[in-house]
């Protein structure tokens, strides 16, 4: 749980923090009238934005929650974990470039380069579709050589964790199809905020595989961080 | 007004039914007096506190109940009364936190010389290990058990020979010894509850667990199941007997070991 | 601070907000049906919560009479038993309480307090609602399906709730878990819009610091319920997975009536962390909201401005913040590390104090006030009496070393019960009798209301209080009949019986309540735009029940926070949060030194 009480630790204090500038501390009943022009609502950022953020939040803590519990699993002495399969390393690089494509789209977008978003869309979505290929094809490499989600813990928490990222790496999809197909119709400038948001989501689904597949291809030892954290209670 | 009376009868009606109750807990028959000492402790600091609270909303909701042309004060905040029960709350809290924490420790550490014994719950039964003579239980592995190794010990293993292994019968005890209870779950979660031992703990399959306590009153308990476990759970019982050593040593030599049930089949 | 007070002489035009693009309702389904108008769908999730809790409590009226009258009803078997506590908990605290409390009164009540149009995102809102419909309706096919629904009870602790010894382990347990996850989807589509709503589409003057406690209550309750709830999805995956596909992510080796099974390896401790992980902050996400529409009920009907406003919302962010390290308080006698009992109870005591902060505050805003005895008031003091009641006993449960030998026992239920269950509830129907004018445009009947309120407050506290002391004798929970023992003496069972009558007696009153719901729709007294008098902007809209898009063609402003009640100075006992006037640098105030 360790990671999990980090990874919280880091959210509150965030909270925290933007709550502090929010005059918390005011005597609201000694104040009347409308403070500023502005209304009161941060209107600078978009809703949409913030929406995606926040869940972006709540899909991570998703996804801390199961390596808290790999972890924890894997201090048991019994913890034997499947063999990595190269072509993982295939589909990170298929997903880095989805981002990259994505990100190349929104700044063509600012450019007002129809041609150059839809490519680079084009290129990210593919990417996309390659990687969720990819990793079934890993799956199907790791049942062929028996290692099954029923055989014992380490197999089905590889299977069960890729197969969250995946379904969320899905949603993602539907999302930048559905941007594609407004392409032809809609003005750059509207989709401007769309093209963002995937781009956000990507670039946050590639973070996360990357956690991801540390954590489970390499089992970095995380005994320091436990010692550090446990310290005063030994 | 009649609003502020229910609620002042609630207030005192609660102190009468606490004083006046015949359900109380069990006469102890262990050493964890300091549990029942924190709890009584507990219930009057907290008993204290609700009367308190009820018989002031029954005052506020008498003194100052609406009437005609009548009107609140206006107060948005006073600082030296928030910050008075604040730090009073939290003396309070102490108060009670500090000698839970002291009996935690005492409760969790278990003396050198107890005597280790093992409980082993499953759907719906308990069955229970001694040491044997050596004073050591032997080890066990969960995949072993089957009908004629009930308890899963490891046939190989020296310090389980002489262990003796309690089916389906009364476990015994006795008075005066610590004795450090091995829990052991070989199906589901189970809890060995004795109300009159006040200690408890989980039993969780995979794992051991365990508590401790020193018997001090001779006499036959229940044992109950105190996780659900199931559909029998209500079901799953059996009983301990706490004996003077005399009484204990005359029962223990009509136990059969390890070894010798095995012999037998 | 005094900054603010600039340009306070004279009403500020309404800010040039564009109109929202609200998608208008085109006819009759999506006007009542689909409707994507937060308002509807918080009657809807109203309706539908309320549905499933009368079936909750159907299932504890039959496991009171088990109880009260072991034996005498024939067709309550073991099975059937466990199945009814186990439905009863799980529909109770997730599919009522929190679909209520967030889904019903977030979204009637957030737009309409801050003064927006409608939810930032309404058509995720809408698909919010139908999710959560569907997890309801897997959830009542379980009682229709071979074996009938699980019997694991709420926690669902594995290895027991995927096993052949507990009822409803071919299909209960599967669709228990599926609709779970069904409803963290929808919940989760929900709690976005709840939060960005709320940080977003505040309108112009409305500061944090100026919104009513009933949106910090919700707002925060929210935050904790996207974090919280992704505990109990991985859980319920994995559980899933485990039943399923015969992984073992929570079963070790385990011989099963005589029989080894094939799982191995996992750990049954693991899940009760992510399930407690989950649940205890779901204990809050319940009684934020109760605090927040608390703290409104009392200052209007009481004509006071909340006593201590500052420290209520850090009283609500830091129990928010708190409760997500408390969780293994619930495992004190699980068998995990002993050491965690000491941070554990040091950090559940804790919690202690910042909640009994809020119960001063409560009874100072009391003091000096003009109490309105009406029926919202009612349910508010016997939210008091019951929450104090609860908060006190969990004083006992916390503190590790008193837990052990309560734990599992009548008196955890009597104290989760009159905490989570009684309390909160006593809220909900307070917030209905107050907010009910404003959403029909009628009042509910106050005499029906009295005798449902001393019926449901009294019968529940001799339900409950009685019921601690079952448990101080040692009788466990969750167990289908005492049977003999040597401890338990005859006058248990009789108080026992005593008990049942009552819960019956209780239930009952409720169908009263429901009765006034339907009467008072067409019969109930003309309720006008603010009939409590009250100064939260809901109060203010121009039409009641207020339209689609709630405020007609300009949003309003905010002048001020929303307790201005008995203002000294001003003739009018409330001063609505849009009313610009009188301005308050004429106000006489002692503490004015900003």
């Amino acid at each position: 749980m360790t990671g999990t009480l980090l990874f919280f630790g880091g959210l509150v204090a965030f909270a925290l923090w933007w709550l502090s500038r929010q005059g918390l501390a005011a005597k609201p009943w000694l104040e009347s009238g409308v403070p500023g022009d502005a209304p009161a609502g941060d209107t600078t950022i978009s809703a949409a934005k913030i929406g995606l953020a926040i869940f972006m939040a709540v899909v991570s803590t998703l996804l801390v929650l199961l390596l808290s519990a790999y972890s924890m699993r894997m201090e048991m002495a019994d913890w034997s974990p499947p063999p990595r399969p190269g072509l993982l390393w295939a589909n990170t690089a298929v997903l880095v470039l989805a981002s990259i494509a994505l990100h190349h789209a929104v700044h063509a977008a600012k450019r007002g380069r129809r041609d150059a978003v839809a490519s680079s869309l084009l290129v990210g979505g593919t990417a996309g579709l390659f990687f969720v290929l990819g990793q079934l094809l890993a799956w199907r490499e790791l049942a062929s050589a028996g290692y099954l989600p029923a055989n014992n813990p380490a197999d089905a928490f590889f299977y069960l964790i890729t197969a969250l990222h995946g379904l969320h790496l899905l949603g993602g999809l539907v999302a930048l199809g559905r941007t594609g197909t407004t392409l032809r119709r809609a003005p750059l400038a509207r989709l401007q905020l769309s093209l963002e948001l995937c781009a956000s989501y990507w670039h946050f689904l590639m973070a996360a595989w990357i956690v991801l597949f540390v954590a489970l291809a390499f089992a970095p030892p995380l005994d320091w961080l436990v010692a550090l954290c446990t310290a005063p209670l030994r | 007004m009649i609003v502020a009376l229910i609620f002042v009868l609630v207030a005192v009606g609660s102190v009468v039914f606490h004083l006046l109750s015949p359900w109380w807990w069990t006469p102890i028959a262990s050493n964890w007096t300091y549990i029942d000492a924190t709890i009584t402790m507990t219930f009057w600091i907290t008993g204290g506190v609700f009367v308190a609270v009820v018989l002031f909303l029954a005052y506020c909701v008498f003194r100052f109940r609406a009437v005609p042309g009548g009107r609140a004060t206006y107060e948005p905040e006073n600082k030296r009364l928030e910050v008075w029960l604040t730090v009073a709350t939290a003396l309070g809290v102490a108060a009670m936190l500090a000698p839970g924490l002291f009996v935690w420790s005492r409760y969790i550490s278990v003396p050198a010389h107890a005597t280790e014994i093992e409980v082993v719950g499953q759907q719906w039964r308990w069955s229970y290990r001694l040491p044997g003579p050596d004073g050591r239980l032997g080890a066990v592995e969960t995949r072993l058990i089957g009908p004629d190794n009930p308890l899963g010990l490891v046939p190989g293993d020296a310090a389980g020979q002489d262990d003796i292994i309690i089916e389906a019968e009364d476990l015994h005890l006795p008075i005066g010894r610590p004795v450090k209870v091995l829990l052991r779950s070989i199906d589901v979660l189970h809890d060995f509850y004795v109300p009159e031992f006040r200690a408890k703990m989980d039993m969780v399959p995979g794992s051991v667990t365990y508590f401790w306590f020193t018997p001090t009153r001779t006499g036959t308990f229940d044992v109950l199941c105190a996780e659900l476990c199931g559909s029998g759970h209500s079901m799953m019982r059996s009983r301990v007997m706490v004996q003077t050593a005399a009484d204990y040593q005359a029962w223990l030599e009509g136990q059969r070991s390890f070894a010798q049930l095995a012999n037998r089949k | 601070m005094s900054e603010l007070a600039h340009g306070a002489d004279g009403p500020i035009p309404a800010a040039e907000v564009p109109e929202m693009e609200l998608p208008h309702p085109h006819g009759w389904w999506t006007t009542y049906v689909f409707s994507q108008d937060a308002k509807v769908i918080g009657i809807q999730y109203s309706l539908t919560a309320l549905a499933i809790g009368m079936v909750a409590l159907v299932l504890s009226w039959l496991m009171r009479l088990q109880l009260g009258f072991p034996g005498t009803f024939s067709f309550i078997d073991p099975q059937a038993y466990y199945q009814f506590i186990t439905m009863h908990g799980m529909i109770m605290v997730v599919y009522l309480l929190t679909a209520l409390f967030l889904g019903g009164f977030g979204n009637y009540l957030i737009p309409l307090m801050l003064g927006a149009r409608d939810m930032v995102f309404p058509f995720v809102n809408m698909l919010s609602y139908w999710i959560y419909l569907l997890a309801v309706l897997v959830l009542v096919a379980s009682f229709f399906v071979p074996g009938g629904p699980t019997g694991a009870g709420w926690t669902l602790y594995p290895p027991q709730a995927i096993l052949t010894g507990t009822p409803g382990r071919d299909w209960g347990i599967v669709l228990m878990l599926v609709s779970l996850c069904l409803f963290i989807a929808g919940f989760t589509m929900g709690g976005l819009n709840y939060v960005v709503t709320v940080l977003q589409a505040r309108t112009r003057g409305m500061t944090l610091m100026r919104m009513p406690l009933t949106i910090w209550g919700i707002l925060t309750a929210t935050v904790m319920a996207l974090l919280a709830f992704p505990a109990l999805f991985v859980g319920a995956v994995m559980l899933l997975l485990d039943r399923v596909l015969g992984t073992s992510f929570f079963m070790p080796t385990l011989v099963e009536m005589g029989q080894q099974l094939r799982y191995g390896g996992g750990s049954p401790i693991l899940f009760q962390h992510l399930f407690w992980f989950f649940g205890h902050p779901e204990v809050y996400i319940v009684a934020l909201p109760a605090f927040g529409i608390v703290s409104d009920l009392i200052s209007t009907h009481a004509r006071r401005n909340i006593f201590g406003y500052r420290m209520m919302v850090w009283a609500i962010v830091v129990i928010g913040a708190l409760s997500f390290v408390v969780w293994a308080h619930h495992m004190y006698v699980s068998g995990m590390h002993p050491w965690f009992g000491f941070f554990f109870a040091t950090t559940t005591l804790i919690i202690a104090i910042p909640t009994a902060i809020k119960v001063y505050n409560w009874l100072l805003t009391l003091w000096h006030g003009n109490i309105h005895l009406n029926v919202p008031m009612l349910f508010a003091l016997g939210f008091i009496v019951t929450f104090v009641n609860g908060g006190l006993t969990g004083l006992f449960l916390g503190n590790v070393v008193v837990d052990v030998p309560l734990s599992d026992t009548m008196f955890v239920v009597a104290h989760f019960h009159m905490v989570m269950g009684v309390a909160p509830v006593m809220v909900i129907f307070g917030g209905m009798y107050h907010w009910y004018p404003k959403v029909t445009g009628r009042m509910l009947d106050s005499a029906m209301g009295k005798v449902h309120f001393w019926v449901t407050f009294l019968g529940a506290y001799a339900i409950f209080f009685p019921m601690h002391y079952l448990g101080l004798l040692g009788v466990p929970r969750r167990y289908y009949e005492i049977g003999e023992t040597s401890f338990v003496p005859a006058s248990a069972h009789d108080l026992n019986a005593f008990i049942s009558v009552v819960a019956l007696v209780v239930g009952a009153a409720q169908m009263l309540f429901l009765f006034n719901l339907i009467w008072s729709l067409w019969h109930g007294k003309d309720a006008g735009p603010n009939p409590w008098r009250a100064t939260t902007l809901e109060w203010q809209t121009p039409e009641t029940p207020p339209g689609h898009g709630n405020w007609g063609r300009e949003l309003p402003v905010v002048y001020r926070w929303a307790y201005d009640y008995a203002v000294p100075g001003v003739e009018q006992d409330f001063v609505p949060q849009n009313q610009p006037l009188p301005p308050r640098a004429q106000v006489a105030k002692g503490d004015a030194t900003p």
